[in-house]
């Protein structure tokens, strides 16, 4: 036990959950759109982080490192899931439509004035640039803040839970919007 | 006439949909008036447009509490 600890000296477990679950799961829920899933994967990472907690040579953040190791989990979770012969089988045809059976490839070609994918994209990168502004508030003002905007919970379970009255809650959640407005780099806005 | 303190918990109300329709009015007038608020309160929507768009994620408090549960049997193992 001792001899694990000393190991992990670089390391903090501990605080693996409060500081980097919600950015790693942002990470994975943007790439394997399913929230149960993404949550089982960061689970899955904190675990493999502790395994090979020897491994870690402190050459790269704690986030970093994490977010690496994630990395390979949502290639496994999609190798995994495709390893199935006869799924790979169905994969292969390329369309599943039988609407438009007999059409070709040309036809699925991607719309090129189209803006839908690329914003996806833009959107995943701007909700790790969020989390990451969230992160940095202190961790009242990112709690309260979390509940009402991205769990959206009404103002008055919010004040019974944390025990605060509703115009502390206004303050609370004043400081914290200008604070990430402040941080979200400007070419966001 | 309502103080920019004010004008601003209105503003930070309205991006949650809880301003009543009484603050509306007075937040109206008194961005018409002041200077400073009407710049505030363009950023302040257009964060909560950008926080939409983003589709943000996260765990629940009790979920956190589990991973930690876990993580921790983990460590003592």
């Amino acid at each position: 036990m001792k001899n694990q600890q000393e190991l992990m000296h670089h390391l903090n477990p501990d605080t693996w959950v409060d500081n980097y679950a919600d950015y790693l799961f942002n990470y994975a829920v943007a790439r394997v759109s399913d929230s149960e899933i993404a949550k089982d994967l960061v689970q899955e990472t904190f675990f493999a982080g502790l395994k090979s907690a020897k491994n870690y040579k402190g050459d790269a953040a704690e986030r970093t490192w994490l977010i690496a190791i994630l990395k390979r989990k949502v290639i496994d979770h999609y190798r995994k899931i495709n390893s199935n012969k006869g799924k790979a089988e169905v994969r292969m045809s390329y369309n599943s439509n039988i609407d438009s059976e007999g059409d070709w490839l040309e036809e699925q070609v991607a719309d090129p004035y189209s803006k839908l994918d690329n914003s996806d994209l833009e959107n995943a990168e701007l909700g790790l640039a969020i989390q990451d502004c969230i992160a940095k508030l202190p961790k009242k003002q990112a709690l309260v803040f979390k509940m009402k905007t991205i769990q959206g919970i009404s103002t008055e379970d919010i004040c019974n839970e944390l025990g605060i009255n509703s115009s502390n809650l206004w303050v609370i959640i004043h400081r914290a919007r200008t604070t990430l407005m402040g941080c979200l780099n400007t070419n966001w806005f | 006439m309502i103080s920019c303190e004010k004008a601003a918990k209105i503003c930070n109300k309205l991006q949650y949909n809880e301003a009543s329709f009484f603050e509306k009015i007075n937040l109206k007038f008194h961005l018409l008036i002041c200077k400073t608020c009407p710049q505030f309160s363009k950023r302040n929507s257009e964060f909560t447009s950008l926080c939409q768009k983003a589709h943000l994620q996260s765990l629940t408090e009790q979920e956190k509490i589990k991973m930690k549960e876990k993580l921790q049997k983990e460590v003592t193992k």
